[in-house]
């Protein structure tokens, strides 16, 4: 070899290549500054119930932010998500209420409406080729007037108190601390997905495909496939997310959701991962989506107003995608 | 679709062919592009045991060649055969399927990704028995077969953990060779391969390029840098008008001389017999 060093010598790293540890560690930090300083403003702030009552204000949330953060880590985006739930929320207590159906299915029913409009999320993108941006913005207002049309704008009561569709608004108790059903839920699905997207091979197909979809593609994997697969699934996971919701406010709601793509979105890019697809890790999300929950109910709880917490919000966006986009151009 | 390293590499290190016999050959490839005839009825040849270097001018065909050769075009007309059987590539994954890796010129790499889940891009490695039916990956075995023939071919990386977007030039053309060395089973392809690397990193690949072809798989580069074509090939194959127009022996024909076979300046009959490739 004419120069063994030429090889082995890692290159000396500037102060940019750091950044991707600092849109790792930046959630964090904001974190615990944000949690100490509600906690010297008011003494209700740090107490376990209030802690629980942050988990199930964010859950929703941060389980429609898991499917968010799969289309996004394959350089997509979902704008649709939040009226997808809804339209499978109003689905699940009709059939339920109204139509008589057993609530196990009607629930399966519904799960599987949103499901069905992921799939073609997913076929618009990969078979017409049409723009993630474009294609949820076309399926959001598909989504939302279905769900008006279909509910007649009216809210859907549930009559039986033990039925299934709000097993999620149970909890347990420990320590004083209340671990509600739904929240125990939303942070098992979180380690399920985390499992598959590094442990098995088509959740670091997603990961090639959302870095470099002409190498994965090269390399033989089906990248069409993938992102179908990713868009089906977050339809699923919006259905989940549906019971959720259904769990906690009781009611099947056609007016859910309106707000919830762009949470979502702020959840998944506070979490560190990238818009440009391929990095990231799905715990961030659920740190973004914490981070959220947390600023709304510390402003909250210290009687700042909640314009001032859409703008602080709409600032942390700013800076996590500035941090993002200075850590893709070193 | 998965494969173990291992059994590759072995079996091309045991197995070192007789040289000179044809592994990948084409006979009267044409290709058209509406009015713009791109290949002319070229013929290829490929012998085993070799560094085959194909030059030319722009617009000879060169690429086009290429792209056939890796199945990412479809050529009009013509054959192309592999160990002497007819075959048709559908698309580059076809030509991989049947054991002919191509290194392009981008790289095909995923920078936020490992080195060693870039060598398995595709072809991961899954833990056996059940686990493995669910599709979960062992790491750690991709971890050590990634540093076992990364070190095989000498490619000086310690941490097979680490990033491709923090390897330099030169360090991520050596993963994109050791990927295509670890699955070919006859051919490595390589566009361009020392192209925007300087003076040492494009030494280090064109020895790394020697080592592949000493493991047994024969290698053919194409290049603009005549110096480092002359430097590693054993045969040059010159691409004229769409047709090829020679195959030399850079070890008797200049550079110079080649340059002006293959601008039209020289023709390829006034060389002599021992300036062709035997």
């Amino acid at each position: 070899m004419s120069n063994p060093s030429a090889l082995s010598n890692p290159k000396t790293k500037t102060w940019l290549q750091y950044l991707p540890s600092v849109t790792v560690l930046g959630p964090v930090i904001a974190l615990v500054l944000a949690s100490f300083y509600f906690a010297t403003q008011t003494d209700r702030f740090l107490t376990p119930q209030n802690f629980s009552l942050i988990l199930q204000q964010v859950m929703v949330v941060a389980v429609i932010a898991i499917g968010q953060t799969l289309v996004i880590l394959t350089a997509g985006i979902d704008l649709s998500c939040g009226m997808i739930m809804a339209l499978g929320g109003v689905v699940m207590t009709k059939f339920a209420e109204q139509f008589g159906f057993p609530p196990v299915l009607a629930i399966l029913c519904g799960i599987g409406v949103t499901t069905a409009f992921g799939f073609l999320n997913g076929m618009l993108i990969t078979r017409i080729k049409l723009p993630p941006f474009i294609v949820t913005l076309g399926t959001l207002n598909i989504a939302f007037a279905l769900t008006q049309i279909y509910s007649a704008a009216q809210t859907v009561n549930i009559s039986n108190p033990a039925s299934p569709l709000l097993v999620f608004g149970g909890s347990l108790s420990i320590g004083g601390t209340v671990f509600n059903f739904g929240v125990i839920t939303a942070i098992f699905l979180y380690i399920i997905v985390w499992f598959i997207l590094s442990e098995t091979a088509p959740g670091r197909h997603l990961y090639a495909v959302g870095n470099n979809p002409e190498a994965a593609r090269l390399t033989g994997i089906p990248t069409q496939r993938v992102l179908l697969l990713v868009y089906t699934l977050a339809g699923t996971i919006y259905g989940v997310a549906a019971w959720l919701l259904v769990s906690r406010t009781g009611v099947g709601d056609p007016n859910a959701g309106q707000t919830d793509n762009l949470d979502s979105i702020t959840a998944v890019v506070l979490g560190g991962t990238s818009l440009f697809g391929g990095r990231g890790v799905i715990f961030g999300t659920l740190l973004g989506a914490l981070i959220v929950g947390v600023f709304r109910n510390g402003l909250t709880l210290t009687g700042v107003g909640s314009v001032y917490q859409v703008l602080i919000t709409g600032i942390l966006v700013i800076l996590a995608v500035t941090a993002d986009q200075l850590s893709k151009k070193k | 679709m998965t494969q173990h390293l291992s059994t590759q590499s072995a079996s091309s290190l045991e197995f070192m062919p007789e040289k000179g016999k044809p592994v990948l050959q084409a006979r009267g490839l044409v290709k058209r592009y509406g009015q713009v005839t791109a290949l002319d009825g070229t013929d290829f040849e490929l012998r085993s045991g070799e560094i085959l270097a194909v030059i030319g001018d722009n617009g000879a065909g060169k690429s086009s060649l290429i792209k056939a050769l890796s199945g990412a075009t479809i050529p009009d007309s013509g054959e192309i055969m592999l160990d002497g059987a007819p075959v048709r590539f559908r698309s580059p994954i076809d030509a991989r399927r049947k054991g002919i890796e191509t290194v392009y010129q981008d790289l095909a790499v995923a920078p936020a990704m490992t080195i060693a889940e870039n060598l398995f891009m595709g072809r991961e490695i899954l833990r056996p028995g059940i686990l493995g039916l669910l599709k979960i990956i062992d790491k750690k075995a991709m971890l050590t077969e990634a540093t076992r023939h990364m070190a095989d071919l000498k490619i000086g990386i310690r941490s097979m953990t680490q990033a491709v977007e923090t390897l330099s030039g030169g360090q991520r053309q050596g993963v994109a060779v050791a990927r295509s060395a670890a699955f070919a089973r006859h051919v490595v392809i390589m566009d361009e391969p020392t192209a925007a690397l300087g003076v040492k990193e494009g030494n280090m690949v064109l020895d790394l390029i020697r080592r592949v072809r000493d493991s047994g798989l024969p290698v053919i580069i194409i290049s603009h840098n005549m110096p480092h074509v002359f430097e590693i090939a054993d045969r040059v194959h010159i691409q004229r008008l769409g047709k090829r127009a020679t195959v030399i022996n850079p070890k008797r024909l200049s550079m110079s001389d080649a340059v002006a076979v293959m601008t039209g300046a020289m023709k390829s009959e006034d060389l002599s017999a021992d300036m062709l490739a035997p």
